[in-house]
């Protein structure tokens, strides 16, 4: 179920991209990560880079937070290019997939730390540091240790950290690792407040429902952008229905289906997919086809998976 | 959060967040300046704080070197005579001073190890304030334990009154901040490149822990005018005179003794010497330390 764009949102969506990235290659020795990155990403929204492990996101991730040096190609971040690292870094906020929290200190003691980092004392530092724990519900936590708290609350923590020195642009890697249901549900509200307040936010994932609620994504795979839109638009663009088989032979299987029927079909493993506008018409039709040799089939209306699948070739492995 | 972008708010005004509608429009967004100073004073308070969090590791910094100087102290004084007829518990007493630096400056920049395991580093090094703060912060810090833990054993041993109360401890004091400091350097020198504690505790018994016990801590370097010198006297004397602790150890035991009790035998070389040698020390450390820190890594990131 896609979220939709809300009005506030729709108002501060511009044509000025929060960050271009264009023409992006790396590599890790021998090792491929990033074959050819183009990706434009409005500013003022949700937006997911979508894929499995090994896929480039993170690394994509790593260049445009300034963690690492660009080989090849360019990023811009809210107008300026990744090679004035400070400057960039003035104007991210970033929540890492590993905890960044230090664990012997109180909730005060790391944002004050965060603070010192990124320029802010005295007065501005009490009141902005009430500012984000008031809005990330953590004011009746600041005195507590950090390494008591729940990760759910962890995680919070390290928003509030990312959100302390008014970022254009708040990264986030893999934000739901380790949170339960709930805690996942109070991430994305947060989120939410947060394109609401003008800020864009872009995060990696490779979950699918994570996915779902964002406002734009970008299906990475083998180093590349597969596609971009909106989880509404990319999963229309496989249509309104899917049959998807498990037969004996799936190689044959698809020859048969396709030469007798006429039907476009996808192997994908042992898995046979077929894209169509009336799939419950199909499903007796093949399974008279194909007999016994038919182990399931099942309808539904294409996901993000399928789509990834569609677009891919490839099941979607992590 | 519609505070962040309010009017009355005095620090929105200093920075404000940009608009609905023109979030990167032409008028330029103004960060708080991030201080490389302020950041660098913020993380050797964190050091600070941390250590005094962790009551197991205040115990041992304090026990360790008390046990070690009393032990060996008491246990080898029947087998040892120092060529100026100390004690062996006199003889060692400034060993066990640059010990307790030595490991405190170890265990303080072995947490850069720690900190980029759990995260806490990768936050910091996409910080608006380059690396150099990350140096000073836990030189500084680190340094400063280690100066006060050694202040506190130092005023053990004059309770004890192994060593008289003299004018020479205040010079001994801006020493062993000069020896933290070398020794938070070189810390941090094998700490950086590194991926794993393992891999600390492997240089530090191959590489500090030599540099201790060959510096006259434990034995005397070998003096020529005594007699001459077999192979093996001549080339541990060679060490030893290379090695850089050696001159600050020497200078310790002459401003501990007075002049007539700290015989020149002991003493490798003049104050100017051990001085110059300690300073050159603390600056090569550090600035090596820096230059090793500059530039990303694969190290910097956490899988």
């Amino acid at each position: 179920m896609t979220n939709p764009v809300s009005q506030t949102q729709q108002m501060i969506t511009t044509n000025a991209p929060a960050i271009s990235v264009e023409g992006v290659f790396h590599r890790y020795g021998q090792h491929e990560a990033l074959r050819g990155i183009d990706l434009q990403i409005p500013t003022g929204q949700i937006f997911a880079l979508l894929g499995p492990n090994g896929s480039g996101k993170t690394t994509l991730f790593r260049l445009i937070c300034t963690l690492m040096p660009l080989q090849c190609g360019s990023i811009r971040v809210a107008g300026a290019s990744v090679a004035q690292r400070l400057a960039v870094r003035q104007r991210i906020g970033i929540v890492f997939q590993a905890p960044s929290l230090d664990k012997k200190l109180t909730v005060d003691e790391n944002i004050a730390c965060q603070a010192a980092l990124y320029g802010l004392s005295g007065a501005e530092l009490r009141s902005r540091r009430d500012e984000v724990l008031g809005m990330l519900n953590l004011i009746d936590r600041r005195h507590e240790l950090c390494e008591r708290l729940s990760g759910g609350l962890k995680r919070r923590v390290e928003l509030a950290k990312g959100l302390l020195h008014r970022p254009q642009v708040l990264l986030l890697d893999e934000p739901s690792t380790g949170l339960d249901p709930t805690a996942r549900l109070d991430l994305w509200v947060a989120l939410r407040q947060m394109v609401a307040d003008g800020i864009t936010v872009v995060l990696t994932t490779h979950l699918f429902e994570e996915a779902d609620k964002a406002d734009t994504l970008a299906i990475m795979d083998c180093g590349q952008v597969v596609s971009v839109g909106t989880p509404a638009s990319l999963r229309l663009e496989l249509g309104e229905g899917l049959i998807m088989l498990q037969t004996e032979q799936p190689e044959e299987a698809a020859l048969s289906l396709q030469s007798h029927f006429d039907l476009q079909v996808q192997q994908v493993g042992q898995q046979l997919r077929i894209q169509t506008p009336q799939p419950v018409q199909w499903v007796s039709r093949i399974a008279d086809h194909l007999g016994d040799s038919l182990h399931s089939i099942t309808v539904g209306r294409p996901g993000l998976e399928d789509v990834f699948v569609a677009k891919t070739g490839n099941p979607f492995c992590n | 959060m519609s505070a962040l972008t309010s009017p009355t708010d005095p620090a929105s005004q200093a920075s404000p967040v940009p608009k609905a509608g023109d979030p990167l429009s032409p008028q330029p967004w103004e960060p708080a300046v991030a201080s490389g100073w302020g950041a660098a004073w913020m993380l050797a308070r964190r050091e600070w704080t941390r250590f005094f969090r962790q009551r197991n590791r205040v115990t041992a910094a304090v026990l360790q070197p008390l046990l070690f100087w009393l032990l060996f102290g008491t246990g080898l004084s029947g087998s040892f005579v120092a060529p100026d007829g100390q004690d062996f518990l006199q003889f060692f007493l400034p060993g066990t001073i640059a010990l307790i630096v030595l490991f405190t400056a170890i265990f303080a920049t072995i947490s850069v190890i720690e900190d980029r395991r759990e995260g806490f580093m990768q936050a910091v090094l996409v910080a608006p304030v380059g690396r150099w703060p990350v140096l000073v912060g836990k030189v500084v810090g680190g340094s400063a334990i280690a100066w006060v833990q050694a202040v506190f054993f130092l005023s053990l041993v004059l309770v004890t009154q192994t060593v008289p109360l003299s004018w020479s401890l205040l010079p001994l004091l801006a020493l062993m901040a000069a020896l933290a400091v070398a020794m938070c350097g070189l810390g941090m020198i094998v700490a950086w490149p590194m991926d794993s504690t393992q891999g600390f505790h492997a240089i530090m018994m191959l590489g500090l822990m030599p540099m201790w016990l060959l510096s006259g801590t434990f034995f005397p370097v070998p003096a020529v005018a005594d007699q001459p010198l077999g192979w093996g006297q001549t080339l541990l004397r060679w060490i030893m005179q290379a090695n850089p602790l050696t001159y600050t150890v020497s200078e310790m035991r002459s401003l501990l003794y007075p002049p007539a009790v700290a015989d020149s035998a002991v003493l490798l070389t003049g104050s100017v010497v051990n001085w110059s040698v300690t300073f050159v020390f603390m600056l090569v450390t550090f600035l090596l330390a820096g230059w090793l820190m500059r530039g990303s890594r694969k190290v910097d990131w956490v899988a």
